[in-house]
């Protein structure tokens, strides 16, 4: 039987605010454990939280990137259970009326065709503080810093049909995300997670099948092994007679499979309703505009503009405009040399080779935008040759210094002197007669082939810095000659 | 609306109560009342009411996004049974 899969996804976005959602404590990563846990975050008797102005700005700015409807009037929630690091018994958050309605996001798919998957809402909610179960033998430690942190809970409508779908869109609400600045999208801090809601049902069948929810996915890659090896796990399960329970299950990257963390028949009731300690938010017309004028430019936009300013294909401005920094970077670039097919060439080859394999973002690169710029003006205005031009490349990320004075220090500008290159073609094609009689015996439309071994001798006695295209030309030319 | 005594010890669980079994018959036949007074209001039209978030009649407040907590761990430390290594301490908990 084929078998198709239905994947929906909830992503929390911890927002980069400088203070907690509902108290003025700090929200910076890495701090003491609870230093920055104030009474309210501590839900001691008799606080009150207050909104946090900059986390609802967040979250219309997500909700006008995705298109949504932004809700005028929107409300506060508790959703209630009992866990430690969950010090006041419930979690703040939005269930009835979210700040962010319906909208939707394009994806793009590896066939080079789009698709549109809706988000559902997008709401506001506090993250729960941390417990640390290893720490001590008969107690658990808790740790309330993370506590009240602002979150954004995006959630999609079940409209992915497969693991690469289901990653393209993380990849894209990632983008989104960072670009508009709202979250530092550290997968690996736990700024950004998503849970998985995976089931399979006959291919053709309209109804869904039974569900589970994979939790504690911290990379990009994780998420679209764990959801192939949960389709799998699906599938084989009822192919042999079996059923699948709706339950959490929680995915372990080190074994590449899920098991089960608890079925949902004893999940808990939550018993939302209205928190009476906040009044409701009233968004008004004036308010959105305003936002929506402090938009910066999106990855989308930017894709389209890339292709039509710089001449780019599809692939490399899509892969360009991903990522603010990346796209920022290469925009310097651009404009340094003049070029975007060269600046793109560059920033997708040499240096995504020399920052992967030292394992770097891009905003840590030690060549800058502006310098690897400088650089590649000199490969553009024929200074240097592109085999010279990399090796100044590694000379300026080690540190040597800038395009100019490696070039100098090293000798490896180019020759394009005419006489110069002649007198070195000729001596090359002197020393070199049995292979000049290889290539007079050759038939014609062989020859060009031939030509790659003068071209060697040429470049290896000008060190390098001959011209190849003026050598190409001379070589032909005067081999062609003996021939005649 | 009638609750049995599975719901009683149902909502008692989620409320993290301890209840005495000799205790859930009189609970239930109290909830019961309660929520027999809801079916009645429910008899009202409200088709033209807006829910209520809230009983004041006014809107949130927004605070500016700036730290104005100092810490304060050691004081409000004082008060947990048991701290350590700047972590609260609860019996274990593993899920």
């Amino acid at each position: 039987m084929e078998w198709e899969a239905v994947i929906g996804l909830e992503i929390h976005a911890q927002l980069a605010t400088k203070s907690k959602i509902f108290s003025g404590a700090s929200t910076a990563f890495g701090a003491e454990p609870n230093t920055q846990a104030c009474a309210v975050d501590l839900a001691l008797p008799g606080t009150l939280p207050v909104f946090n102005a900059e986390a609802l700005r967040m979250a219309v700015m997500f909700g006008l990137a995705v298109d949504a409807e932004i809700g005028h009037r929107s409300v506060f929630d508790r959703k209630n259970y009992f866990y430690p690091d969950l010090p006041k018994g419930y979690q703040t958050s939005q269930l009835f009326y979210p700040i962010v309605g319906p909208g939707h996001i394009d994806i793009e798919l590896a066939d080079g065709t789009h698709k549109r998957v809706g988000v559902t809402r997008a709401h506001l909610e506090e993250d729960a503080g941390k417990s640390l179960h290893d720490a001590f033998p008969e107690m658990t430690g808790i740790d309330l810093n993370r506590a009240g942190t602002p979150l954004l809970e995006i959630v999609s409508e079940p409209d992915m049909r497969s693991a690469e779908e289901a990653v393209a869109y993380v990849r894209k609400v990632h983008a989104i995300v960072t670009t508009l600045g709202i979250c530092d999208g550290d997968m690996s801090q736990g700024s950004f997670r998503c849970d998985c809601n995976v089931s399979v049902r006959p291919k053709g069948q309209s109804e869904f099948g039974t569900r589970t929810e994979i939790k504690n996915i911290n990379s990009f890659r994780f998420i679209e092994k764990a959801i192939k090896g949960e389709i799998e796990r699906q599938i084989d399960l009822i192919e042999d007679g079996g059923r699948v329970i709706q339950a959490t299950r929680l995915y372990d990257a080190d074994k590449d499979e899920t098991r089960s963390m608890r079925t949902k028949e004893e999940a808990n009731d939550y018993r939302y309703f209205p928190c009476p300690d906040l009044l409701p938010i009233v968004i008004d017309q004036a308010y959105v505009e305003s936002v929506r004028h402090s938009l910066p430019e999106l990855p989308d936009a930017r894709h389209a503009r890339f292709m039509e300013e710089y001449g780019l294909g599809d692939y490399d401005a899509s892969v360009l405009s991903a990522y603010r920094d990346t796209a920022d970077y290469f925009e310097t670039v651009a404009k340094a040399v003049n070029d975007g097919k060269l600046a793109a060439n560059w920033v997708m080859g040499e240096l995504s080779k020399f920052l992967n394999s030292n394992n770097l973002e891009i905003k840590e690169s030690p060549v800058s935008a502006q310098a690897l710029g400088e650089l590649l003006a000199r490969l553009k205005d024929d200074t240097i040759n592109g085999k010279a031009a990399k090796q100044v490349f590694e000379a300026m990320w080690n540190g040597e210094g800038s395009a100019d004075a490696i070039i100098e220090a090293k000798g490896l500008k180019q020759v394009t002197d005419t006489g110069a290159l002649e007198a070195m073609v000729d001596e090359v094609i002197s020393k070199a007669t049995p292979q000049v009689e290889q290539y007079k015996a050759a038939e014609p439309e062989k020859r060009g082939k031939m030509l790659g071994f003068f071209m060697g001798q040429v470049m290896k006695a000008s060190k390098g810095t001959a011209n190849p295209g003026q050598v190409n030309k001379m070589l032909k030319h005067k081999l062609d000659a003996l021939c005649d | 609306m009638s609750l049995d005594s599975n719901d009683v010890r149902k909502i008692a669980h989620l409320a993290r109560l301890q209840i005495n079994d000799a205790d859930i018959p009189e609970y239930a036949e109290n909830l019961s009342n309660i929520l027999d007074l809801v079916d009645q209001m429910q008899a009202v039209d409200t088709a033209a009411v807006e829910p209520m978030a809230n009983p004041l009649d006014a809107f949130q407040r927004l605070r500016a996004d700036e730290v104005t907590e100092a810490d304060q761990r050691d004081h409000l430390q004082t008060v947990a049974p048991a701290v350590e290594q700047g972590l609260f301490q609860v019996p274990k908990v593993i899920e």
